[in-house]
């Protein structure tokens, strides 16, 4: 299946990227195309102008900057799944970069493409969320940088103007632990989140210092479980089932193909006990 | 628009629309037919081939974004008469029924087995979840890709199961 005609331009720099979508108005910019080309195949998007960052260099790198952990706009997610320090300081991402998709999907679909997609079962974007990582976006005018709270806008639709691209994404290194669990459309951790849920907790003395917890596949857009995480910050792990019970506060949850609204409300708060309790224990 | 790559060892060049996908390039352009297409959603993994040594499903890349890469479909895998590990799996543990999933699977398990020489039988059915297959319920695309890695690690494979029956 063919998509519908379009320009193609393979951009040698990211100020070369921007300025393409800055002077074609419905441009789309091109990372892995494991989003993009399924949609351009089924007609359900036909930019006329299609700039790839593919071969952007200097893109593809994971950074150990100190108190942040710098990932690059061409990181694939098997490159997130094995790396050492995302699996030390941001274990719920790496989780999730691991469970997206299927083999050919990691090796070409990046972070920062499903980010910028914002899928509303998408799995990084839960653990973006939990991880209070910073979204670092170029435009005409320069970067600018987005918290992760305030990126994902709606289904599809991210804080990033059109002629923005995202060109690194931040994880802080706040120690802690972290952790992400899903059930897969395909069962197990496969395929997309019909439920998806990051958790990352701060812990002295055995109590929950801090915490954030972000759902995805339930609602309307990846989203902060508020509701849960202030039922339990001052919290022991006994807590943990008591704020899993408040997950959905403030979420409207979407009945879809793949369960009811009943059966995706139990399933976000059975989720969000098993990863509290996971980042509970890697927090101790 | 222009573009050359190689595959399967030899330089091409092309002439495409920039919608072409690497599999119409692949099938149409070198008739190299033997990479397959089962859906219109990148879920079937028929059509992967290697881009660079990795796994990749053909029709969710253009043929333009493979400019200067390196290339191999399942036409690449046997060295002259000698198949490749995996697909000499593939013929002695009874890998297929209808075969249209085969190619795609092949280049799946190779992709595996480079990159892990001993998978356990959990790696190989979490390595294979990008490729569907409606005909044999992957049990013995799983001993295929065992069989394949035993022999591409220079030892005996492991007895088929029905010969496991018997004895
Ligand atoms: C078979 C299959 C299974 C999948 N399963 C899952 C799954 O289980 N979980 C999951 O979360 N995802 C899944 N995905 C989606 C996958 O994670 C994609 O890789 C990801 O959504 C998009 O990343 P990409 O680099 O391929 O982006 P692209 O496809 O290149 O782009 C996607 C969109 O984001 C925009 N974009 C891309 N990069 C940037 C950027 N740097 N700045 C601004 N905008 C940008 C594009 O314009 C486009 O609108 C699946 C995809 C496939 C094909
Ligand atoms: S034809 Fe490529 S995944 Fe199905
Ligand atoms: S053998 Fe028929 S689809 Fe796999």
């Amino acid at each position: 299946m063919y998509p519908r005609q379009f320009e193609y331009v393979a951009a040698g720099s990211i100020e070369e990227a921007v300025g393409v979508l800055a002077a074609n108005p419905g441009a789309k910019v091109m990372s892995g195309g494991m989003s993009l080309i399924p949609m351009m195949k089924l007609r359900l998007l036909s930019p006329e102008t299609v700039v790839d960052i593919g071969r952007v260099s200097g893109l593809d790198a994971i950074e150990d900057k100190g108190d942040y952990i710098s990932v690059g706009a061409l990181v694939r997610h098997g490159a997130v799944a094995t790396s050492a320090v995302i699996g030390e300081h941001a274990t719920a991402l790496g989780q999730a970069a691991s469970w997206t998709g299927d083999p050919q999907v990691r090796n070409r679909g990046t972070l920062c493409g499903a980010l910028a997609h914002a899928d509303l079962a998408a799995d990084t974007p839960a653990a973006a969320l939990a991880l209070g990582m910073t979204m670092v976006a170029q435009g005409p005018n320069g970067t600018r940088e987005i918290a992760a709270s305030d990126f994902f806008v709606d289904s599809l639709m991210s804080a990033l103007s059109p002629d923005e691209i995202l060109v690194e994404a931040r994880i802080p290194k706040r120690g802690g632990g972290s952790a992400y669990d899903k059930l897969g459309r395909r069962g197990g951790h496969s395929d997309y989140a019909v439920a998806g849920v990051a958790s990352w907790v701060a812990m002295s003395d055995g109590v929950v210092t801090d915490c954030a917890i972000g759902i995805t596949g339930v609602g309307t857009k990846p989203t902060l479980a508020v509701g849960a995480m202030e039922a339990l910050r001052g919290q022991g792990p006994d807590g943990i089932a008591a704020a899993a019970d408040r997950a959905l506060e403030g979420i409207t949850v979407l009945e879809d193909l793949y369960g009811s609204e009943a059966y995706k409300a139990h399933l976000a708060k059975v989720y969000t006990r098993r990863s509290l309790e996971q980042a509970v224990a890697a927090a101790s | 628009m222009k573009v050359s790559m190689t595959v399967n060892g030899r330089l091409v060049n092309g002439d495409v629309e920039p919608r072409t996908l690497l599999v119409h390039f692949i099938r149409e352009e070198l008739a190299l037919t033997g990479t397959h297409i089962g859906c219109e959603t990148s879920y079937c993994g028929a059509c992967t081939v290697h881009v660079d040594g990795e796994a990749t499903k053909s029709c969710t890349m253009l043929a333009v974004q493979a400019e200067g890469a390196s290339i191999t479909t399942i036409e690449g895998m046997a060295m002259g008469d000698e198949l490749h590990p995996v697909q000499e799996g593939f013929w002695e543990r009874h890998g297929l029924q209808c075969g249209y999933c085969t190619p795609g699977m092949i280049m799946s398990g190779a992709a595996l087995i480079a990159a892990n020489p001993s998978p356990t039988e959990d790696e190989i059915r979490h390595g294979i979840e990008g490729n569907l297959c409606r005909c044999t319920g992957y049990h013995n695309i799983v001993k295929s890709i065992e069989y394949a890695a035993a022999k591409a690690r220079g030892e005996t494979p492991p007895p088929a199961d029905w010969e496991e029956a018997v004895v």
